[in-house]
């Protein structure tokens, strides 16, 4: 709890978290929620009910024009070349070493048009990027359009009958990483898309970002979603829920010293795509000559403690042989979980690990990731 | 943010209250709306010793650990047991889900700790507000 530094960005429903009595704190440079009613409760709902999220100080970046795909190819992991209109895919920028710029959604919003959403704390650093690597690209225009979106998130398996109540879009007929435009709550044309960072069903919608109109819909939702009990649900519980779901989280599991051939993202790392982009010889040459040195794995405490981030990873000599990224206690599971850098053939070998928890060796067992998979229903 | 004016509180957080040379101690309401919702309370073992200003044990919440540290020195007399079961107790009433009893070494170490009203200063100072 600082002072309140009056350089943080606030996003549209800023009132509405401090309405809400909401603990506030500085999320990459923004003035966030991290807690409503507490990051249990909230987690919870969001598992058994439906939680509402203002996820607005994420980034939009736009491409536009007859060579935006060529552009985006590039510039991204994934093979954007495989999307259709209305479809989302997750990716990453990376740089010619083939490490981690951020990690991304690509929308492609129609054939020469396709949206970006990048994490806040990295926003400006992906702009300028973006703009040097392909920003000079013929027939390509770029723009920076995070400020005109406000970004809600509605996740938990009672997301589609509360959003439902809102829209005449039939919600039930949008595929998971699918989207589309409508009618919410009255606010014409926007973007509703099955998407999260929940491990839950969902869906983020994309609105204008004026007070007025971000109030009305988030007021919106809290309506709808009152009878299944859903709760405003802080930064707290979208950490907690993530890491149960095996997401990672740009800083923590990636960054710009981390490849994805370590971070376990080789599904949505496409080699072989129809178009050189930043990263690719780098990447092809580490997995050339063997892969990475080291793996990122879940762990789950066996023994009493709770693993946090930066503790050092010990083997059973007690020597030091990685870090842990992400750790929390998974409200969900009730365990004490975590993600950790270790050497490869430590991962292979699947052999219990021990996190140094302040003066304590506790044991820990390697699991698989996600933690927590919801049952499909 | 009201603080029980029959308590003395350290800066790092913790109540103690006294009866004749036994204390009781806690951590505040504002301790534990900081941390947020408790899962793990570490705690010493009766007739492990205390001293002022060192660490006697640790509250891990989902986002965080912090540490304990005693008002004042003594000897752990008794531990709250209804916290290694039910940790949340000290979310619901910080103030009666006291963590140790200690017999107290030196009463007068009370004199050195803080008032309900110095408290409230320093947090509103700590909190800018």
């Amino acid at each position: 709890m600082t002072e309140q530094t009056p350089e943080l960005k606030k996003t549209a429903l800023n009132a509405t978290h401090r309405a809400l009595k909401a603990k506030m704190v500085d999320f990459g440079g923004w003035d966030m929620p991290v807690e409503y009613s507490g990051l249990i409760a909230e987690h919870m709902a969001v598992r058994t009910a439906v939680g509402l999220f203002d996820v607005s100080h994420m980034g939009e970046i736009q491409f536009r024009g007859p060579n935006s795909l060529d552009a985006v190819q590039r510039i991204t992991m994934n093979d954007a070349s495989k999307l259709e209109i209305g479809q989302a895919q997750y990716s990453a920028l990376l740089t010619p070493n083939g490490t981690v710029v951020d990690d991304i959604l690509v929308h492609k919003l129609g054939e020469h048009d396709y949206l970006l959403v990048v994490n806040a704390g990295t926003k400006d650093k992906d702009y300028a990027w973006i703009r040097s690597q392909v920003g000079v690209t013929h027939g390509i225009h770029i723009s920076d359009y995070s400020s005109y979106y406000s970004q809600l998130a509605i996740q938990g398996p009672r997301a589609l009958e509360t959003l439902q109540k809102l829209t005449k879009v039939d919600l039930a007929a949008i595929r998971n990483y699918r989207f589309t435009f409508g009618q919410v709550a009255g606010v014409h044309n926007t973007l509703i898309a099955r998407t999260g960072y929940s491990g839950e069903d969902g869906f983020e919608i994309y609105i204008p970002s004026d007070v007025a109109t971000s109030e009305k819909v988030w007021n919106a939702v809290m309506e709808a979603g009152a009878e299944f009990g859903i709760l405003p649900c802080g930064l707290g519980a979208r950490n907690t829920l993530r890491l149960e779901a095996g997401m990672p989280l740009y800083g923590h599991e990636i960054s710009d010293s981390i490849t994805p051939l370590e971070a376990g993202l080789e599904r949505w790392l496409k080699l072989g795509k129809p178009a050189d982009f930043l990263g690719r010889a780098a990447l092809q040459a580490l997995k050339d000559a063997g892969g990475p040195a080291n793996q990122l794995v879940g762990l789950e405490m066996v023994e009493r403690g709770i693993a946090r981030d930066g503790y050092p990873v010990l083997n059973e000599a007690g020597e030091t042989i990685g870090t842990v990224t992400s750790g929390s206690p998974a409200p969900f599971l009730k365990t004490n979980i975590a993600f950790a850098y270790v050497p490869r053939a430590v991962a292979e070998s699947k052999e219990d690990v021990f996190v140094q928890v302040r003066a304590n060796r506790v044991r820990a067992r390697q699991v698989p990731t996600p933690f927590y998979k919801r049952a499909k229903s | 943010m009201a603080c029980p004016t029959h308590l003395r509180y350290t800066k790092e957080h913790e109540w103690i209250s006294v009866e004749g040379t036994l204390g009781t101690v806690g951590i505040t309401d504002y301790a534990q709306s900081t941390l947020g919702d408790i899962v793990f309370v570490d705690l010493p073992k009766v007739g492990d010793p205390v001293t002022a200003n060192q660490t006697f044990g640790s509250v891990e919440s989902v986002k965080a650990v912090s540490d304990l540290y005693s008002p004042i020195s003594g000897t752990v007399a008794a531990i709250n047991p209804e916290l290694a079961t039910a940790p949340d107790k000290v979310n619901e009433d910080a103030y009666a889900a006291w963590m140790i009893r200690v017999e107290l070494a030196d009463v007068a170490q009370m004199d050195t700790l803080l008032t309900a009203a110095e408290y409230e200063a320093f947090i509103a100072e700590e909190t800018g507000k």
